[in-house]
C-alpha cells in the first residue's frame, strides 16, 4: 500500500508538479518515461513518490523517448493503467511510436509540455510539437494554466480509458510559461481524484491468458482503410465522452471544462482564436480593450485540439466580423495549420467571417498583452472597413523587418 | 517453471504446440524450427513481442495469428521495450492483485531478426538488458535484411552479396565483419547469453529452457538459415545449419553472468569454411581466383575465434 501524501486544501504547483500529482492520484500501473527539458519534473518528481513509497506502480527509466513510448504500449496492452511525460525532440522522437499506440487503441496518457522543434535549438516552449501530434490519432486536450494540467490529466484518463473511446490522450501545456510557473492548484483529496478515475479495466489484456491476443497485426489494402476509418470515428465520437467527462468533473471540482471555451464571444465583433497560455493574455487584453476603446472583442480558446471540435469553432464564431487565428509554431511554408483549420470551419458559416493568420511566440518569444491588444485592434478595423487590411499573415513579435504573405481587396 | 521433457525428438514434437503451422514464413526458413521449440519447451504462458522482420509479417496477417500466446509487434527496433513494459506491468499488477490469475507463470520473450538486433533495435535491446528485466531475447539470426529483399545488415560476413552489398567485377560483396553480438551481450552482464543451431535440436531447448528459468535478461542468439537469401535447396537447411556448425562459422557455446563459457558442441571433424561458403549461392563468387583470399581470411577468423572460445571455456574467467 502506497504511503499517504498530505495535500493542502490549495496548493502552490508548478504545471509539472502539478500533472505528477495527477498521476500519483490516479494510480498509475507503470509509468516508462525519458526525462527532457520542460517535463523533465514530471519524472523526477514521480521518481520521488517511488523512492518514498507514495505509489505502488513500476516505475521504468528506458534509454530513450521511442522506448519509452514502445514501453509504455507494452504496459498498456498488458492490461494496466500507463502514463508518460515528454517535450519537443523526445516528442518527435515517439512520433512513430505514438501512431502504434493509437492504431492498437491503447489508452496511454501522454503530459507533453510543449517546447519548439530544432533547429536552432530552443527549450523554450512553443506548439510545434503539439501540431506534430496532430494527426497520430491521439486525443489532444490542451491546459492553459497548472490547475488545468492537473484536471485535464485526471480527466484524460477517464477519457482515454472508457470502452467506448479506448483511444491515447495527450495533455498539452506550455513549456516553462505553465511547467515553471508556480501557481494556485487546488487539488482533489486521493479519495475523490481516484474515485473519479475509476478502477482500471483491461479490454483485450495480454495477461489473461485464458484469452490469447495477437496485437500489431499487419494489414495491407484489404483491411488497413477499415480499421484506420474505425479509428477515425472512435475519434470523432468520443466528443461525448468528453463532454461528459467534464461534466463529472464539474461535480467534484467546481470547475468547468468545455471542448471550445468562449470568453465574452455572446456580443463580440472581434476575435482571437488561440491555444496554451496564450488563451489568458488574449482575455486580458479582451477586458481591458472593451473599457479602454469600446472594442467589442473576445476570445476562443480550443480546449480539445483533437478530436478538432469543427462544429463548436463554427458557433462559436458564427457572429463575429474579424478573427485573428495565432499560431505557435512554424508553418514551414504554409498558412498556420491551426489557421487553416479554423478557416476551413467557418468557410461554411452563412456570415462568413473575415479570417487572419498570426504567427508568434516561436521559440518561446512573450507573448503580451500589448501585443494582443494590436492584434484585436488591427480586427476592428478590418471589421469596419468589411476586409482584410494587413496581410493575411503576419509574423507578429518578431524582430527587424515586418513579414507577411498575402493581401486580399476583399474578405 | 515447467519445462517439457526432451528426451527425444519424437516425443518432444508432440509437446504443448502454440505456434501453428499455417504460417506465411518461406518453406525450409528454420524462423519456425526456433520458434516451435521455444514455445514447445516451456508449459508456462508466454507473452512474445516480435519486432518487424520475416516472422513477424508471415504469422500475424489480420484476420489470422499463428500465435495461440500473447504476442504483440510495434515497430522494428522496439520488442525489447514492448517486452520491458508488458514484464513491468505484470510486476506491477502482480503486486497490486489486480491480473485476471495471480498465481500464473508467466515468461517474457522477445524476438528479432539481425537487423533489427544487430542494427535497428540495438539500443532498445541493450536498453532493456541493461535495466535488468526478466525476459529472454532470442535473434533469428539469417544474417541479412531477407524480409525485404535481402540487404545487408551488420551480422553479415564478410565476402557475402547482398542486394546493398553485392559482389560484382569490383567487389566481393560485404567488405565488414559480422558484429559479434554474443560478445556484446555478454560484456552487458546478462545472466545468460547463448549462440544455438536448430540442427542442434537438443543443445538449442536446453539452452532455451536455462533462458527461461534464470532470473533476469537473457540473450540467445540463434543461426537461422534463410534458403532464400543464402541461396540454398529448401530441403537442406539442416544439412546447411550441420555445415555452419561442423565449420564453425557458427560455433554453440553458452556464456553465464558474463564469464563462464561453454562450448555446447564440439564437431568431431571439423570441416573448412569453404565447404559451408560452397554450398551456398551469396558466397559462389568467392570461389573465383581473384576473391579466394576472402575464404582464405575467414578460415583464419574462424580459427581464431574458435581457438579463443576454447580458451575461454579453459581458463573459466
Amino acid at each position: 500500500m502506497a504511503v499517504k501524501y498530505d495535500l493542502n486544501e490549495r496548493e502552490v504547483w508548478d504545471g509539472n508538479f502539478a500533472a505528477s500529482q495527477s498521476l500519483r492520484q490516479a494510480k498509475v500501473d507503470v509509468v516508462a518515461a525519458y526525462p527532457i527539458t520542460p517535463s523533465t519534473p514530471i519524472v523526477e518528481n514521480y521518481g520521488s513518490y517511488v523512492a518514498n513509497g507514495y505509489v505502488d506502480g513500476e516505475f521504468v527509466m528506458v534509454e530513450s523517448e521511442h522506448a519509452a513510448m514502445s514501453a509504455c504500449v507494452g504496459a498498456s496492452a498488458s492490461g494496466g493503467r500507463v502514463s508518460t511525460a515528454t517535450s519537443s525532440q523526445g516528442f518527435a522522437l515517439m512520433v512513430e511510436v505514438l501512431y502504434q499506440a493509437s492504431g492498437m487503441r491503447l489508452p496511454i496518457v501522454l503530459n507533453v509540455v510543449n517546447r519548439a522543434l530544432a533547429s536552432p535549438l530552443n527549450v523554450r516552449g512553443d506548439h510545434s510539437d503539439m501540431y506534430l501530434g496532430r494527426d497520430s490519432g491521439w486525443i489532444q486536450v490542451d491546459a492553459f494554466n497548472a490547475q488545468e494540467a492537473y484536471d485535464l490529466a485526471l480527466c484524460a484518463f477517464k477519457i482515454g480509458e472508457n470502452h467506448t473511446v479506448r483511444l491515447p490522450v495527450m495533455v498539452h501545456q506550455d513549456g516553462f510559461i505553465t511547467s515553471h510557473t508556480a501557481q494556485n492548484v487546488y487539488p482533489l483529496s486521493d479519495e475523490v481524484a481516484y474515485d473519479f478515475v475509476g478502477d482500471f479495466k483491461p479490454v483485450d489484456d495480454m495477461l489473461d491468458f485464458s484469452r490469447p491476443i495477437t496485437y500489431g497485426a499487419q494489414t495491407e489494402e484489404d483491411w488497413h482503410f477499415e480499421h484506420k476509418a474505425r479509428q477515425h470515428k472512435a475519434l470523432f465520437d468520443s466528443r461525448e465522452v468528453i463532454d461528459a467527462v467534464f461534466a463529472e468533473f464539474e461535480k467534484i471540482s467546481g470547475r468547468a471544462y468545455k471542448r471550445v471555451e468562449s470568453y465574452d464571444m455572446e456580443d463580440a465583433e472581434v476575435a482571437i482564436v488561440a491555444l496554451g497560455t496564450t488563451v489568458e493574455t488574449a482575455r486580458v487584453a479582451a477586458s481591458e480593450l472593451r473599457s479602454e476603446d469600446g472594442i467589442k472583442a473576445g476570445v476562443v480558446a480550443i480546449r480539445n485540439f483533437r478530436p478538432f471540435p469543427f462544429d463548436k469553432v463554427r458557433e462559436a464564431l458564427a457572429n463575429v466580423k474579424s478573427i485573428a487565428v495565432l499560431d505557435r509554431s512554424s508553418p514551414g511554408g504554409a498558412m498556420g495549420a491551426f489557421f487553416n483549420e479554423v478557416s476551413a470551419a467557418i468557410y461554411s458559416t452563412p456570415n462568413r467571417p473575415l479570417v487572419t493568420n498570426y504567427i508568434y511566440g516561436l521559440g518561446g518569444r512573450d507573448f503580451s498583452i500589448e501585443e494582443a491588444k494590436r492584434i484585436f485592434k488591427e480586427q476592428k478595423e478590418n471589421a469596419d472597413a468589411g476586409h482584410i487590411m494587413t496581410d493575411i499573415q503576419q509574423f507578429s513579435g518578431l524582430r527587424g523587418p515586418s513579414l507577411g504573405f498575402f493581401k486580399t481587396k476583399r474578405g | 517453471m515447467a519445462t517439457t521433457s526432451i528426451k527425444n525428438l519424437k516425443e518432444f514434437s508432440t509437446t504443448n504446440d502454440r505456434f501453428e503451422g499455417a504460417h506465411t514464413l518461406c518453406p525450409g526458413c528454420a524462423h519456425s524450427m526456433i520458434v516451435r521449440e521455444l514455445m514447445n519447451c516451456t508449459d508456462d504462458n508466454l507473452v512474445i513481442g516480435s519486432n518487424t522482420g520475416c516472422l513477424e509479417v508471415s504469422t500475424a496477417v489480420y484476420p489470422f495469428t499463428s500465435w495461440d500466446t500473447s504476442w504483440i509487434h510495434i515497430g522494428f527496433e522496439n520488442a525489447a521495450s514492448a517486452i520491458s513494459g508488458a514484464e513491468a506491468m505484470h510486476k506491477a499488477r502482480k503486486k497490486k492483485g489486480t491480473l485476471k490469475d495471480n498465481d500464473a507463470s508467466v515468461k517474457f520473450v522477445a524476438f528479432g531478426g539481425d537487423g533489427s538486433t544487430f542494427d535497428i533495435g540495438f539500443q532498445w535491446l541493450s536498453g532493456a538488458i541493461e535495466r535488468g528485466h526478466d525476459f529472454t531475447y532470442i535473434c533469428l539470426d539469417n544474417e541479412n535484411y531477407a524480409n525485404t529483399g535481402g540487404q545487408r545488415s551488420s551480422a553479415t560476413p564478410i565476402g557475402s552479396t547482398t542486394s546493398t552489398a553485392q559482389a560484382g567485377t569490383h567487389s566481393y560483396g560485404k567488405k565488414e565483419k559480422k558484429k559479434d553480438i554474443v560478445a556484446i551481450m555478454a560484456a552487458h552482464g546478462a545472466p545468460y547469453v547463448a549462440q544455438l543451431a536448430p540442427n542442434k535440436w537438443k543443445a538449442m531447448a536446453k539452452g532455451f529452457q536455462k533462458a527461461l528459468e534464470t532470473e533476469g535478461p537473457c540473450f540467445i542468439n540463434t543461426v537461422s538459415p534463410c534458403c532464400t537469401e543464402w541461396r540454398f535447396d529448401p530441403k537442406d537447411t539442416i544439412g546447411i545449419t550441420d555445415l555452419a556448425t561442423d565449420s564453425l562459422m557458427f560455433p554453440v557455446y553458452e556464456i553465464i553472468d558474463g564469464h563462464e563459457l561453454n562450448i555446447l558442441y564440439r564437431p568431431k571433424t571439423v570441416i573448412k569454411v569453404e565447404e559451408y561458403m560452397g554450398a551456398q549461392g551469396r558466397y559462389k563468387h568467392l570461389f573465383k581466383p581473384e576473391y579466394r583470399h576472402i575464404i582464405d581470411k575467414v578460415q583464419k577468423d574462424i580459427d581464431e575465434q574458435w581457438d579463443y572460445l576454447q580458451r575461454r571455456e579453459e581458463a573459466r574467467i
